[in-house]
């Protein structure tokens, strides 16, 4: 028979801050299910109105990237400065870019 | 003087009185049932529900404080929120006795939780249409709350109702515990006659089938059934209560008690 798991499985959670905004990681915790994970991160992550949406995610469910590729991944981009968008002049009106 | 309006000013008082006592009523009950799940924190099964279970504590203390800061001033006697809450004893308490329970394991508790959030919240719905705009507006704010409590309570209830043999156990013995001090909730008395014929409370006898309809589909959900006893009739909100608030307020009142007038 397979051994009961003791633990909660992991969720992450992601809070929007307000309308409009993105979803941002905020960080774990342990839930039975999705249901509860949101009663969980609305208790853990909102009650300073930190959110105005909650996303969960079963951390299992995420596919992350493999540190040791980190060289073939992200260094190519070290030397490609101009793809920073800092060769233009912005004028004065345009506040948000 | 008229009779009329000689009736009229002995007949103040009492509705007063009759208001005085019904908001500490709703306030006792918020404010007994904050510290039953106070004690659960650094003990609840999960850090998650640990923090769960004092969010709840702390809503319930906010509406205590409206309610008895309001209770406070009709009184018209100085006594402010903090007067009410620390420096009276058992007999002049009036929650309803099933808040006043220890909390035995977390199934007890939640069962316990489930039965009063299902009866706030029949009841703050009907309190925010109160002719009574301040209990209205109390009413209104604690209703928004009160159903993410009901949401939490029931939602556990069905875990564990129906979850394993042993859970399903546990909360059936609770239900067949605590539901006979949910009497309590709708045996009309003088105070609550008064407040219903102002229109600034409901008449239990409506809210009790509103309640029915409201927790019976989450018993069944839950594979618990209701005890078919009624059996015995608790009158917290009369002031007669068991021992354990005895303890529960030497604990909440110890500081105001032991130093009076001390201040953060």
């Amino acid at each position: 028979m397979e051994k009961m798991q003791r633990d909660w499985p992991l969720w992450e959670v992601f809070i929007r801050s307000k309308a409009g905004l993105e979803h941002k990681h905020a960080g774990s915790l342990h839930a039975a299910d999705a249901t509860m994970a949101i009663e969980h991160a609305r208790d853990l992550y909102t009650r300073r109105m930190e959110g105005v949406s909650i996303w969960v995610v079963k951390s299992s469910d995420l596919v992350a990237s493999d540190p040791g590729e980190g060289a073939s991944l992200f260094e190519p981009a070290r030397d490609k400065v101009y793809r920073h968008p800092t060769f233009y002049d912005i004028p004065d009106e345009v506040k948000n870019l | 003087m008229s009779a009329a309006l000689q009736s009229a000013a002995a007949a103040a008082p009492t509705l007063r009185q009759a208001q005085f006592d019904y908001l500490l009523r709703l306030g006792d009950t918020s404010l007994v049932l904050a510290q039953r799940l106070g004690e659960w924190v650094g003990h609840a099964p999960a850090l998650e529900e640990d923090l769960g279970l004092a969010n709840v504590a702390l809503d319930l203390l906010g509406q205590a404080r409206l309610l008895l800061s309001y209770a406070g001033e009709l009184e018209g006697c100085g006594r402010n929120e903090d007067a009410l809450a620390f420096l009276r004893d058992v007999p002049e308490f009036r929650n309803h006795a099933l808040v006043e329970q220890p909390n035995g394991d977390f199934g007890f508790t939640i069962v316990r939780q489930f039965l009063i959030d299902s009866f706030q919240r029949e009841l703050y719905a009907a309190l925010a249409q109160s002719t009574d705009e301040r209990l209205a507006g109390i009413a209104a704010k604690a209703l928004k709350e009160t159903e993410y409590h009901w949401r939490f309570s029931s939602r556990w209830l069905v875990r564990l109702g129906d979850g394993t043999v042993e859970s399903n156990e546990r909360v059936q013995r609770a239900l067949s515990e605590l539901w006979s001090y949910t009497n309590e909730f709708f045996a009309e008395d003088p105070v609550d006659r008064a407040l219903a014929q102002a229109r600034i409370a409901p008449s239990l006898a409506s809210l009790e089938t509103r309640w029915r309809a409201v927790i019976e589909p989450v018993i069944t959900e839950a594979t618990l059934s209701i005890p078919r006893e009624r059996g015995k009739l608790t009158a917290g909100k009369r002031g007669m209560h068991g021992e354990a608030l005895g303890y529960l307020l030497a604990e909440l009142q110890f500081l105001q008690r032991a130093y009076p007038g001390a201040q953060w």
